[in-house]
């Protein structure tokens, strides 16, 4: 496996520029004669296939929910960064990348990032002009909040529903190409399987999942923008359908898939209150703006009320440790300070697993209308879920599975390492390293779709001149017969246990060994359960109904199946990995007051796994991460 | 301490969009719910429980559980929903029940959204009416810097208001003639209020309603159903006001 990142030359503040001068063009005349497959309708996925479609190319676009209107990046509250310096408060595009490859640990594509950041600009730009109704102020300027790891002011955002907005600004877009013809839309479909030829990706095999017709698509190039894989944990902020099967198959089919053990674990999410938890609820991080986060200095005061406790016994353990970010620290540190707390005997709510998130001091400093406003919805949510008011009580938050920062290895154009395979969003690894800034994730996902791919995939399609296959060819037909084999297989076990009750056990084997903290131990003792599960998953999983129509158990369990692999690949790569880093803590790689210690010298790299076949170890390769431009240090909010 | 009851649920069973379809009756898989389950969570046990017994689960659309997808879709007891204001069932949770309570449960009704199995429904006839001029004509790359476009907070606000909509379809399935206008009248009541989205007024409100009519969804009689079950409080006021669009944009046509 070749892993050439394709870096410009040049400055890095005119490696874009250069990139885009150098890319061959497609004239306008010749854009008509290519079919691209898009997979995937969230923020990365509906810009890129409007794009692209507006600049003459015939898309194609998948997604498994009923519209393309509800992919999972509708979920996101807070906001989207950009470089505006609206405020006037020292922002730059250097600083927002500054910021973002620190934020990452030092284990992001510096040239990467550079990019993303100078792109951001042009995203709320556009976006304005689609009609997203960002918040403004009274003299009709565009506003701004803060976010965690940033000490300037520059997230956008529409109330806190911010991802619903840019998406359904997206979505709005991608209706109106639909409209023009230039896009088909295949709804309720999901990808089953990747078809590459002579190493280059030429279509998609996917299910439709109302009819349970399996089909073949073919396409110029293939683009993935198919989220992140945090479903693997059972239990994360992610919607229910969000899964790994589409960037499965594509590592099977010999992409590499890069740092699969860097996720995000948001530090405010609701606690889980029972085992028959289906999913957990994030509270924005733009909470901790106003919100102030404490535990009781006693243990004993933990099953007290919190009105019970007074002032000076509470521990408002951010503001004491990092006096100069406070509660906005970025999320891995947010997240760990509240694991530390709770395995002190210091955490709250039934479980003792939660830290209150208060805001009395925000309603006594600004009053209630204010805070209603910038977190009304939200306060609503919570009331809704808990029956708490956070009006009169603390909010009870812990921390969740919430992201996923590795992802398919992509170069500077979005290409993995299969020709003609582009990958965009969530799904890919390379901007945000081992950890994700607040607000910076529908940042990525429009960067990619609006305003790298469409010169990127131009240059692909304009220097290699790919074919078109039909799907008539072998290649389709045999991905066809191996999709049917394994649904087939799937709904012909009929054992005893549910596909939920397996996918449960492997988000507890997850979490243990390879959530907030891991160990070599823990991590050695998850790769002998996997197999295991998983062997057991074949023997006993219980698929009623068929595959001949609309059978939601089916559809789990060819999720599950893949998630029983891949969280074997998580592990090894969190075992390899042998250092903290952002998301990824090794607790034997800790300093005394329990930061993380990143190892530079031996894993200052992306980690990318390429598939070998059944039954045999992957390899695992390197790309080395060089920081030109920001030193490494050891990243320090105090 | 926590809380757990039993519950009858009658649940509305079709195999596909040809089936007629019937309710039916659940007690045994239905025993000690936990007042802290959301609804949905409360349906997931009962689906453990009936695979278990080798019986197909129900089926029923959601995704986000946490209200803003618009996934989720179900009447319970007669309310699009469920009974809270503003909440959609995914947000539902069981402490609003109680030990012995019956309940019913549907997937939306409406002659526009054709049921696919069970609770779960066909509403690509609301992308159709985005699709025939829910948006403002922009190519990417041609935008003039976000703040050059000078917009007051409230009518930001008021766009916002209406842009709240998550296209779950409540509106149409509480409405006695199935109609899709608080849907439309919101997304025209977005674009249409802000100064980006004025060039197309005229094109886009009438293509929007024609697009409305044209996918079978019932007129506005007033009854007003369609606010009382929108999750987003989005106000029958939109109506009103793509009314009147409509009208002025019809004219203008002439």
């Amino acid at each position: 496996m070749i892993l050439d990142a394709r870096i410009p030359e040049g400055p890095i503040e005119k490696k874009w520029e250069n990139a885009k001068f150098g890319y061959k063009l497609v004239n306008p005349a010749n854009k008509r004669k290519f079919d691209i497959i898009v997979v995937g309708s969230g923020l990365a996925g509906g810009a890129a296939a409007a794009t692209l479609a507006e600049l003459g190319y015939n898309v194609a676009c998948f997604c498994y929910q009923d519209s393309p209107r509800r992919a999972h990046s509708i979920a996101a509250q807070g906001g989207i960064n950009a470089a505006k310096n609206y405020q006037g408060d020292g922002d730059s595009v250097y600083r927002l990348f500054y910021d973002t490859v620190k934020g990452g640990d030092y284990r992001s594509r510096e040239a990467n990032v550079y990019r993303l950041a100078q792109v951001s600009r042009n995203i709320i730009d556009q976006a304005t002009a689609m009609g997203v109704p960002f918040a403004r102020e009274y003299g009709g300027t565009l506003a701004n909040r803060s976010f965690g790891g940033a000490q300037v002011s520059r997230t956008f955002y529409a109330r806190g529903q911010t991802g619903q907005q840019l998406l359904l600004g997206a979505y709005a877009g991608l209706s109106r190409q639909i409209n023009s013809g230039k896009v088909t839309m295949f709804t309720r479909h999901e990808m089953l399987e990747m078809v590459t030829h002579e190493g280059r990706a030429v279509g998609i095999v996917t299910r439709d999942m109302v009819s349970g017709k399996i089909e073949s698509h073919a396409g110029h190039s293939v683009l993935m923008a198919t989220g992140g894989y945090g479903n693997t944990f059972y239990l994360s902020t992610n919607a229910m359908g969000c899964n790994v099967t589409a960037a499965y198959r594509a590592y099977k089919k010999g992409a590499g898939f890069a740092n699969p053990c860097y996720t995000q674990i948001h530090p405010t999410c609701i606690p889980v209150s029972g085992d028959y938890q289906s999913k957990l609820t994030l509270m924005s991080e733009s909470l901790r703006n106003d919100g102030r986060i404490w535990v009781p200095k006693n243990k004993e005061d933990c099953k007290k009320k919190p009105e019970q406790i007074a002032e000076e016994d509470r521990d408002y353990y951010l503001e004491r440790k990092y006096p100069a970010f406070g509660n906005l620290v970025p999320r891995d540190v947010a997240s760990r300070n509240a694991k530390l707390m709770c395995d002190e005997g210091r955490g709250v709510g039934a479980t003792g697993f939660g830290v209150y998130l208060d805001f009395a001091d925000a309603i006594g400093r600004l009053g209630k209308n204010l805070v209603e406003e910038r977190y009304g919805n939200l306060f609503e949510m919570y009331e809704r879920i808990t029956g708490d008011d956070p009006y009169t009580t603390p909010m009870k938050i812990y921390p969740a599975v919430h992201y996923t920062m590795g992802g398919l290895w992509v170069d500077y154009n979005l290409q993995s390492t299969v020709d003609g395979l582009f990958v965009l969003g969530e799904a890919n690894f390379s901007d945000h390293g081992a950890n994700r800034l607040g607000a910076s994730a529908l940042m990525q996902g429009l960067a990619d779709g609006y305003f790298v791919i469409p010169y990127t995939l131009g240059n692909y399609l304009g220097s290699e001149k790919p074919e078109k296959l039909s799907t008539d060819h072998a290649v389709f037909k045999d991905a066809e017969k191996s999709c049917k084999d394994r649904i087939e297989k799937l709904v012909s076990i009929d054992g005893k246990r549910t596909v939920d009750s397996f996918h449960k056990e492997l988000g507890l084997i997850m979490w243990e060994h390879c959530g907030m903290a891991r160990n070599e131990s823990g991590l050695k003792k998850a790769l002998e359960l996997i197999p295991a599960l998983r062997e057991e998953f074949w023997k006993d999983v219980k698929v009623p109904g068929s595959g001949a129509n609309l059978n939601q158990s089916l559809e789990k369990a060819g999720r599950v199946a893949d998630f029983l692999e891949f969280g074997e690949i998580m592990c090894r790569d969190a075992l390899t990995r042998d250092e903290s880093c952002g998301g990824h803590f090794r607790e034997e790689h800790q300093t005394e007051e329990g930061e993380a210690l990143r190892v530079d010298e031996r894993f200052s790299h992306a980690a990318v796994w390429e598939y070998k076949g059944e039954g045999n170890e992957p390899t695992r390769h390197e790309e080395p991460m060089t920081f030109e431009h920001v030193k490494f240090s050891s990243r320090s909010y105090k | 301490m926590s809380r757990t009851m039993n519950l009858t649920l009658n649940v509305w069973r079709q195999k596909d969009s040809k089936d007629s379809g019937e309710f039916e009756k659940y007690t045994e898989e239905c025993k000690d719910i936990s007042e802290h389950m959301s609804f949905l969570e409360m349906l997931d046990v009962v689906n453990e429980r009936l695979i278990e017994k080798g019986k197909l689960p129900i089926a029923f659309d959601s995704d986000c559980r946490e209200g803003i997808c618009g996934t989720c879709s179900m009447v319970i007891n007669g309310r699009p929903h469920g009974p809270w204001k503003k909440t959609t069932a995914c947000q539902l949770h069981m402490r609003e029940y109680k030990d012995g309570d019956v309940l019913y449960i549907e997937p939306w009704r409406a002659k526009s959204f054709p049921v696919l199995q069970d609770l779960m429904v066909d509403r690509e006839a609301l992308d159709s009416i985005v699709q025939a001029g829910g948006y403002i004509s922009t190519n990417c790359g041609s935008a003039p810097d976000a703040n050059s476009i000078q917009i007051g907070k409230e009518i930001s606000d008021a766009a916002m208001d209406a842009a709240a909509c998550i296209g779950c379809g409540a509106c149409v399935a509480a409405c006695p003639n199935s109609s899709a206008m608080l849907f439309t009248a919101a997304k025209l009541s977005h674009m249409n209020t802000l100064p980006q989205g004025k060039p197309e007024v005229a094109k886009r409100t009438i293509a929007m309603v024609e697009a409305m009519d044209k996918a079978g969804f019932g007129n506005c009689s007033n009854h007003l159903e369609c606010e009382a079950a929108c999750p987003k409080d989005i106000k029958a006021t939109v109506i009103a006001e793509m009314n009147r669009g409509y009208a002025k944009a019809s004219l203008l046509k002439r």
